[in-house]
């Protein structure tokens, strides 16, 4: 602001001519608008991010005394079982669920595509478990797979269910998954919809008119033709299921043992309830850079699929 | 305007003969229903279905009648359980924590996030803005849970581990998400508009608000809409940033009154339902538009 050479013109003032305005002007108005966002971000968003690098630094319990430990609180994290432990199952989570919800909501987002009736009601339908809380269908899940599951199971004779999935720390996760998938797939098919939309309806009429079965019109035109949503949609579904926090607390709180605990999950008890607030700071740094990188492998690996196509 | 396209519709379409043939050829096949694809998709739905049914039928049971699957009907209807759930969860004071939370933290969003992306996609050549750009749209990247303990910290300090707090907060960390949206839109926006306007003497803060802001209405409604289901429905926000009970928003009080009255499955999804429901409502009324909304947002 201090470089400023002219003070602002009023706009309409005849000394300045049109076709330079764009270099003289001296855009203060502009200014004041971003000014007070850039403020409130950078004290509710960049002072605690460097805040919170900086404390990982440090032995802080969150209250009280404390001092600076240097790289500490890294070494630690690398011989510390229970983070292995929340990487493991974050990673396994996320990775099966984005695979799941990708083909599922692909496969229903043509299916409501295609020529079915009722269409509009369909898709009210498969939206509505976007618009509902993720803790409070966790909790209605977390019934389902304890008491109606079971029940059902038995009735049928089916041993291997007769017991709560929930209970179990090799199976736990599998629920976590079917809630996970069944509230993010509203969202995804939506995007793939629109994706769909885009698509000229002469490409098909050409495809089936040289004979290509349905297989080969989805793998040569469909699938081609919504690789950027393809793209939009793994990037966004793994970002956000690394970060699964909702899902875990109103389903499994964590358990059985420490099975189904996340590093959001951990993050949040060691660093509010354990006293180990510069520690779990430690791991949420390690945690960014491990989004950062999976996010940006992510985006050029399928970008580059997609200009292949 | 209509009459001479069609017009020329059909004279192109005259003039070949063949797309008229694969026209005839797959009209017919496109209005025809495919129902077993109708029939799949309705046996999907019911996956969408049966845990809302769940919901309800339990919500209208008696202790006694839960054994079994629990998808039976109830045999008589308790509808105490609705006014038990009122009472144990302060649901009226949480539904108006959560509806002004939601209230004015899109209402912000929507005034200062477009006005934030207005001043950046018209000044892109700018160092300044292109850098604001960056700094915004990598923030989109950062993990929640790194800024989260010392964030709450900080809102302490300040004294706004409340309702205004929150507004704040989610105005804040929405920017980076809508800033990439409206930025997108607004640079395809001719500029020629906003040049007439200021050479008969309106002023950027007027083109803002007269010519801008209305034209931007489609992505209004996109970021309201997905400002709005986050807003009501965001749990951890409210769980680590509320100091105050009588603060706490409609999913945190489902949390706390989990804890305490776990036992009682029929008042707990009462309460659940309760919850829900007025989203559901605003949903059923505005179905078309909320997917129509979050449609163009995806495609941008």
């Amino acid at each position: 602001m201090s470089t400023e050479v002219s003070r602002p013109t009023r706009p309409g003032t005849p000394s300045s001519p049109p076709a330079l305005r764009p270099e003289r002007r001296v855009p203060r108005v502009f200014y004041l608008m971003v000014l007070p966002a850039l403020a409130l971000f950078a004290v509710f968003h960049t002072v605690p991010l460097l805040t919170g690098m900086f404390f990982s630094l440090t032995n802080y319990a969150g209250y009280g005394e404390w001092s600076f430990v240097g790289l500490r609180n890294y070494v630690n994290l690398f011989g510390d079982d229970r983070i292995y432990g929340a990487y493991g199952f974050t990673f396994l989570f996320a990775i099966v669920s984005t695979v799941a919800v990708n083909i599922i909501a692909l496969s229903i987002a043509i299916a409501l595509n295609g020529r079915i009736r009722f269409k509009t009601g369909f898709r009210g339908i498969f939206f509505i478990p976007n618009i509902l809380s993720i803790l409070i269908v966790g909790y209605v899940f977390n019934y389902l797979f304890s008491n109606s599951v079971p029940a059902i199971a038995d009735a049928l004779g089916i041993t291997s269910l007769t017991t709560s999935i929930l209970a179990s720390p090799d199976t736990a996760w599998i629920g976590v998954v079917i809630l996970s998938v069944w509230q993010a797939a509203a969202f995804n098919i939506i995007i793939y919809l629109a994706g769909l939309q885009t698509i000229p309806t002469e490409l098909y009429e050409a495809a089936a008119l040289d004979g290509a079965s349905p297989w080969k019109q989805f793998t040569s035109i469909t699938f081609p033709m919504i690789g950027a949503f393809f793209t939009i949609n793994m990037v966004l579904s793994l970002k956000n299921f690394l970060q699964v926090f909702d899902q875990i607390v109103s389903l499994t709180a964590g358990g059985p043992g420490t099975s189904t605990e996340s590093i959001s999950l951990l993050i949040y008890r060691g660093g509010f309830q354990g006293g180990e607030y510069g520690y779990q700071t430690a791991n949420a740094v390690i945690y960014l850079f491990v989004i950062i990188a999976i996010s940006f492998i992510q985006l050029r690996v399928l970008q580059r699929r997609e200009a292949s196509f | 305007m209509t009459a001479t396209s069609q017009s020329t519709a059909r004279r192109v379409l005259a003039d070949q003969p063949v797309r008229d043939d694969v026209e005839r050829a797959f009209r017919p096949d496109r209005r025809r229903v495919n129902w077993w694809l109708t029939a799949l998709v309705a046996v999907c739905a019911l996956t969408v279905l049966i845990p809302l049914y769940l919901t309800v039928v339990t919500a209208l049971k008696t202790p006694d009648q839960l054994g079994g699957t629990g998808f039976g009907l109830p045999t008589s209807a308790r509808w105490e359980n609705f006014a038990d759930a009122w009472t144990l969860t302060s649901f009226p004071r949480a539904l108006l924590n959560t509806g002004l939370v939601t209230v004015g933290t899109v209402l912000l969003t929507l005034v200062t996030n477009s006005m934030v992306a207005y001043a950046i996609a018209r000044n892109l050549h700018r160092r300044f803005f292109k850098g604001l750009y960056i700094y915004f749209i990598a923030a989109l990247f950062v993990p929640f849970p790194i800024i989260m303990l010392p964030v709450v910290k900080q809102t302490a300090i300040f004294g706004l581990d409340n309702q205004l707090g929150l507004i704040l907060l989610y105005t804040v960390y929405g920017l980076s998400f809508n800033i990439f949206v409206y930025v997108a839109f607004i640079r395809s926006i001719p500029l020629e508009l906003e040049e007439a306007a200021l050479t008969d003497g309106a002023t950027t803060w007027t083109v803002f608000w007269r010519i801008i802001f209305p034209l931007l209405g489609p992505m209004n409604a996109t970021v309201g809409i997905l400002t709005c289901l986050w807003a009501w429905n965001d749990f951890m926000l409210p769980l680590v940033i509320l100091s105050d009970p009588s603060a706490q928003t409609l999913p945190l009080a489902q949390f706390i009154f989990q804890g305490q009255f776990n036992t009682n499955y029929p008042v707990a999804f009462a309460s659940y339902l309760m919850a829900m429901a007025p989203l559901l409502v605003v949903y059923l009324f505005a179905q078309r538009w909320v997917i129509s909304g979050v449609m163009r947002g995806s495609s941008k």
